[in-house]
C-alpha cells in the first residue's frame, strides 16, 4: 500500500479499516442501490411534477424557518446549559435532549397534547386567534421539536470547549455581556455553530414522524417531501424513489455548501 | 486611597484586606493556592465575596453583608482591565482589533478606537504586527500585545494575574522592563511568585498565605527584612522567629541566635525576626565552637544547583557551599550536619 | 403466534452485518418439527387474525403462526422484494391483483368486505350529522390520501353524493385518520367501521346514508410455488378464514361478508 507523503500520525492498527468500510458501505450501498432504482428517462418529469414541486418548496420553507426558530432558541438554551449553574441544570440538559431519542412519532403525539386543539395551549391559541392543527406553523412545530437539540448539543459542547476565559478578559475590557456574546463567544464557537445549524437543518428537512402525527399531510401546507416520498410510494413507486434521491442530493448539497471554507480543524 | 478592598470567603478560607494608593502597584506574594487569584477575581467581578466591600476611587463596586449583596457593579462597569497569565488574544480578531477592542466596546468610534490601538502598540513596541493574526505571534508579542489591549481599556485598575508565569524565561526580562515603564503611574495589583517582579514592578508588596495577609510593607523593606517565610524565602533568605530574651532571639524550637539587633532598649519577650543569607551559612559535620557564631543542628534534605554554588537544605534553612566543598564533605540528602553563620552577618528586627 | 414487521434484507457485502443484526430477531427459527408459517394481513385485520391465528395454531399440532401486520400496499411490496410469505390477505383488491399479475401468488378469494364510516371524536363538537355536513367549511375533516385504499373509497363515497369535500388533511393510513379523530384535532373522518369499533368509546360512529356501498373487499391468496407441505398448510389457513367460523370472527371485528357487497 502506498501513502502520500506528509504526516504519518501515530498509525492505526490495520483491523480497524475492515468495520470502517463495513461501516461505510453501509451507508453508501444503500444510497447507491436506490439510485439504480431510479427510472433515469422520467426522472425530470417525476421531480417536477406539481406536488413534487410544492412538496420540495415547503419542505425548503419549512426547515429553514425551523432552523431560524432553533437559531433563536437554541442559542440561549445552549448559553444558559453551558455557562449557568443551578440545582438541575442537569435534569434539564436531560430533558432537552430527549427529542434525540425519542421515536418523532412520540414527539408528535406529544406535541398534538400540546398545540393541538384539544392540547394544553391549543385552548389559549385558539382564543388568541391562532390554529396551529393542520398548518404549515404546525410543520414548522415538529421539525423545531426535532432539530432543536441538534443544535443546542453541538453548540453546547463548542462552548465548553472554548471555556469562559475569553469572554472574562472582553467583559473586563468594558464590553457589555451582549458585546462579549457577539463579538467574542458566538464568533469563537463559530464552526461548532455551524455544525449545530446545518444538522438542525438536516434534521428539519428529513422530518416525517412528528409532522405526519401532529401535522397531517396536505399538498402545498402540511405535506413535506418525506411525507410526499411516503405517499407516492403507494401508488408510484418509480415517483417515490426520484423524490428520495432527490431529497438525498439536497441534503449532501447542504452539508457540501456549508463545509466548505470551513477549517478543518476543531473549535478552539 | 484608591483601592479599597476588604473581602471574605469562608469556602476558600479567605479574609483579606488591601488598599493600593492612587497611581501605585501592589505586588501580591504567596504560594499556590494561597488565594492570590481569588483576590484578582474578587476585584475584577467574577466572584462574589460573602462578606466584604470593595471600592475604586470611591466609587462602590462590591458591598456584600453576610452573603446579601448590596451593592454589584458587573465586571464590565468596573473600569478593571485584567491580564492573566495567558494572553488570551481573541484568535478571529487581528492584533490592532484586539486592542481596539476596550475602546470599541466602550462606545469609541472605529477610526479612534484603531487609532488608540496603534498609539498602545507602539507603546509595547508592536505597532508593525497591527495587522497580524494573533496566531503568527510568538509567546512574548502576544502577552505584549495583551499588555497594550488591556492598557487601551483605560482602566482604573490592572489586574495582573502571573503576567509572566506562562512565557520562556528569556523572554521575561523583556516584558518586565516594559511593564515597569507602562506600570508608572497606574493602579495596578500583580500577583507572582518572582521576586524579580515584586522588585521592578511593585511599589508595595503583601504576602498573602493561606487566605490571610501575612505581611506587607513596601517592597524593598519586605525583601531585606521579611517577617513571612514565603517572603524570605523569595528574597533568598534564612529567617528564624522568636522572642528576645536579652542578648539574642530564642526560637520556639529552643535554638538561640545570636546577631547584630537594632538598639538595645528592646524589651525582653518581644516577638524578633532573624535573617541571613544561605551564603553566609557555613556547613560542618561535626559541631564548631568559638568566635560568635550560631549553631543549628540539621538533616540534609535537598541539593540543588545555585549559581555556580550548591544550595544545601534543611527543614527550615538553606546554606550555599561550593560544589568542591559538597563533594568533600559526602553531603547527601539524609546526611546529619551543623550549620554556622556567624552572629555579624545576622540581622535581627522586631516583628 | 409472533407479530412483528419485517424488513428487507439486503445481499451483497452487508450480508454479513445484516445477519448478525437479524439474529436478534429469532428469524426463521424452525427447530424439530416446528413450522412457522408466515401471514402477511392487512393492517385493519390484527384483532380477527390474531384471534384467528391462535385457533388455528390449537388446531395444528408444532405449527406456529407469524402475523406480519402492515399497509397492504407495503406489504404487496415486501412480497415483491422476496420477503418469505406464506398468506397475504390484502384490504384491497388493486393490490392484490398486482401481485396476481407478477405470479406470485395463488388464485385470491375474497374474504370480507368493509364499509365507511364517519367517525367524530366523543360528544360529536361540530355536530356531525350527515355527509353533506363534512362539506361544512367550518367542520375540520381529515381523509386518507387518494392515493391509499381507504382514501380512494372516500373519494368514491364523496363523488356518489355529488359532494366537494376539502379535507385539511389527506393522511398516508386510516389509522392516521382515526388518530386525528380520537385527538379532538379533527372534527370529523372518514375511516372504516371496523376501526370505529375497534376504537371502542374514543370515537363515534355515523353511518353514511343508504344502503353500504363503496366498500372495500378483502382478497386473501397464499403465496410461493404450490405443492409443498407449508403450501397446503397454508391454504387450510385460508380455508380457515374462509370458513363459517372465521367469517363469524371477522365479523365480530366489523367485517361484512364477502357476498355483502353489490
Amino acid at each position: 500500500m502506498t501513502a502520500p507523503a506528509g504526516d504519518a500520525g501515530a498509525g492505526l492498527p490495520r483491523w480497524a479499516f475492515v468495520p470502517a468500510a463495513v461501516g461505510g458501505l453501509f451507508v453508501v450501498l444503500p444510497l447507491v442501490a436506490m439510485a439504480t432504482r431510479v427510472d433515469w428517462s422520467g426522472y425530470w418529469s417525476l421531480v417536477t411534477s406539481a406536488s413534487a414541486r410544492a412538496a420540495l418548496a415547503l419542505s425548503l420553507q419549512t426547515s429553514a424557518a425551523s432552523t431560524a426558530v432553533c437559531l433563536v432558541l437554541g442559542i440561549p438554551m445552549a448559553l444558559v446549559l453551558a455557562r449557568c449553574r443551578f440545582p438541575g441544570i442537569d435534569l434539564l440538559r436531560s430533558l432537552v435532549m430527549v427529542p434525540l431519542v425519542l421515536p418523532p412519532v412520540v414527539g408528535g403525539v406529544a406535541l398534538l397534547y400540546t398545540f393541538g386543539r384539544r392540547g394544553l395551549l391549543g385552548e389559549t391559541l385558539e382564543v388568541a386567534g391562532l390554529q396551529v392543527a393542520f398548518s404549515t406553523t404546525a410543520v414548522v412545530l415538529a421539525q423545531t421539536f426535532v432539530a432543536l437539540p441538534f443544535l443546542v448539543m453541538t453548540l453546547e459542547g463548542a462552548l465548553r470547549t472554548a471555556g469562559s476565559r475569553y469572554d472574562v478578559v472582553a467583559a473586563s475590557l468594558g464590553a457589555r455581556p451582549t458585546t462579549v456574546l457577539r463579538r467574542v463567544t458566538l464568533p469563537l464557537v463559530g464552526p461548532g455553530l455551524v455544525s449545530g445549524t446545518v444538522l438542525s437543518f438536516a434534521r428539519a428537512l428529513g422530518e416525517f414522524g412528528a409532522t405526519i402525527t401532529f401535522a397531517g399531510s396536505l399538498e402545498g401546507v402540511t405535506r413535506t417531501l418525506p411525507l410526499e416520498i411516503y405517499l407516492q410510494r403507494e401508488t408510484d413507486p418509480d415517483a417515490a424513489v426520484a423524490l428520495s434521491l432527490l431529497l438525498v442530493v439536497v441534503a449532501v448539497l447542504v452539508i457540501a455548501v456549508t463545509r466548505q471554507g470551513r477549517p478543518a480543524r476543531s473549535p478552539l | 486611597m484608591t483601592l479599597s478592598f476588604a473581602a471574605t470567603l469562608p469556602a476558600r478560607g479567605f479574609d483579606v484586606e488591601l488598599d493600593v494608593a492612587e497611581g501605585r502597584t501592589l505586588a501580591l506574594l504567596g504560594p499556590n493556592g494561597a488565594g492570590k487569584s481569588t483576590a484578582l477575581g474578587l476585584a475584577a467581578g467574577t466572584l462574589r465575596p460573602h462578606d466584604g466591600a470593595i471600592t475604586l476611587d470611591d466609587r462602590p463596586l462590591v458591598r456584600v453583608d453576610a452573603g446579601r449583596t448590596r451593592t454589584w457593579v458587573p465586571p464590565h462597569d468596573r473600569q478593571v482591565a485584567l491580564l492573566a497569565q495567558e494572553p488570551l488574544l481573541f484568535p478571529h480578531l487581528s492584533v490592532r482589533q484586539n486592542v481596539a477592542f476596550g475602546p470599541r466596546s466602550q462606545g469609541a468610534r472605529r477610526r479612534a478606537a484603531d487609532a488608540a490601538a496603534d498609539r498602545r502598540l507602539a507603546e509595547v513596541g508592536l505597532a508593525h504586527l497591527a495587522d497580524r493574526a494573533p496566531s503568527t505571534l510568538s509567546g512574548g508579542q502576544a502577552q505584549r500585545v495583551a499588555v497594550a489591549r488591556a492598557l487601551a481599556a483605560e482602566p482604573r485598575l490592572l489586574l495582573l494575574d502571573e503576567p509572566m508565569a506562562a512565557l520562556d524565561v528569556d523572554v521575561r526580562p523583556e516584558l518586565r522592563q516594559r511593564l515597569q515603564h507602562l506600570l508608572a503611574g497606574q493602579t495596578a495589583v500583580v500577583t507572582t511568585h518572582d521576586v524579580l517582579d515584586a522588585l521592578l514592578l511593585a511599589d508595595e508588596v503583601a504576602v498573602i498565605e493561606a487566605g490571610r495577609v501575612v505581611e506587607r510593607g513596601p517592597t524593598a523593606r519586605v525583601l531585606s527584612r521579611p517577617r513571612s517565610a514565603f517572603a524570605a524565602r523569595i528574597a533568598g533568605l534564612n529567617l528564624l522567629t522568636g522572642s528576645w530574651t536579652g542578648d539574642g532571639v530564642t526560637t520556639e524550637a529552643g535554638e538561640v541566635v545570636h546577631g547584630h539587633a537594632p538598639g538595645s532598649d528592646l524589651a525582653v519577650g518581644a516577638p524578633m525576626t532573624a535573617v541571613f543569607r544561605p551564603a553566609s551559612v557555613s556547613v560542618y559535620l561535626e559541631e564548631r565552637h568559638g568566635s560568635p557564631r550560631n549553631t543549628f543542628r540539621g538533616t540534609v534534605r535537598t541539593l540543588e544547583p545555585h549559581g555556580d554554588l550548591v544550595r544545601v537544605r534543611t527543614d527550615h534553612l538553606a546554606a550555599d557551599v561550593t560544589p568542591g566543598a559538597a563533594a568533600e564533605l559526602s553531603l547527601v540528602p539524609g546526611t546529619k550536619v551543623w550549620l554556622s553563620v556567624k552572629a555579624a552577618e545576622v540581622d535581627v528586627y522586631p516583628g | 403466534m409472533r407479530v412483528r414487521s419485517r424488513g428487507r434484507l439486503l445481499a451483497g457485502p452487508l450480508a454479513v452485518t445484516v445477519a448478525v443484526l437479524a439474529g436478534c430477531s429469532g428469524t426463521d427459527a424452525r427447530d424439530g418439527d416446528d413450522t412457522t408459517l408466515t401471514v402477511f394481513a392487512a393492517a385493519s385485520l390484527q384483532g380477527a387474525f390474531e384471534r384467528l391465528a391462535d385457533r388455528f395454531e390449537d388446531e395444528h399440532e408444532g405449527v406456529t403462526v407469524e402475523l406480519s401486520l402492515a399497509g397492504s400496499s407495503d406489504l404487496a411490496a415486501q412480497i415483491q422484494q422476496g420477503a418469505p410469505a406464506d398468506v397475504f390477505a390484502s384490504a384491497d383488491t388493486p393490490t392484490m391483483a398486482r401481485l396476481v399479475a407478477d405470479g406470485l401468488v395463488g388464485t385470491p378469494a375474497d374474504f370480507a368486505t368493509n364499509t365507511l364510516q364517519i367517525a367524530v371524536p366523543p360528544g360529536n363538537p361540530a355536530g356531525v350529522e350527515t355527509l353533506d355536513d363534512l362539506a361544512a367549511p367550518d367542520v375540520a375533516l381529515v381523509l386518507c390520501a387518494p392515493q391509499v385504499p381507504c382514501g380512494a373509497a372516500s373519494t368514491k363515497v364523496a363523488d356518489a353524493a355529488g359532494l366537494d369535500l376539502a379535507p385539511v388533511s389527506e393522511e398516508q393510513s386510516v389509522t392516521d385518520v382515526l388518530g386525528k379523530v380520537v385527538a379532538g384535532e379533527a372534527d370529523a373522518g372518514l375511516v372504516y367501521v371496523t376501526d370505529v369499533a375497534a376504537a371502542g368509546d374514543d370515537v363515534e360512529g355515523i353511518d353514511l346514508p343508504g344502503p353500504p356501498d363503496a366498500v372495500n373487499t378483502y382478497p386473501i391468496a397464499t403465496v410461493g410455488d404450490d405443492g409443498d407441505a407449508r403450501a397446503d398448510l397454508a391454504q387450510r389457513f385460508v380455508d380457515l378464514v374462509l370458513s363459517d367460523e372465521g367469517q363469524e370472527t371477522l365479523a365480530g371485528f366489523g367485517f361484512a361478508a364477502p357476498d355483502a357487497s353489490p
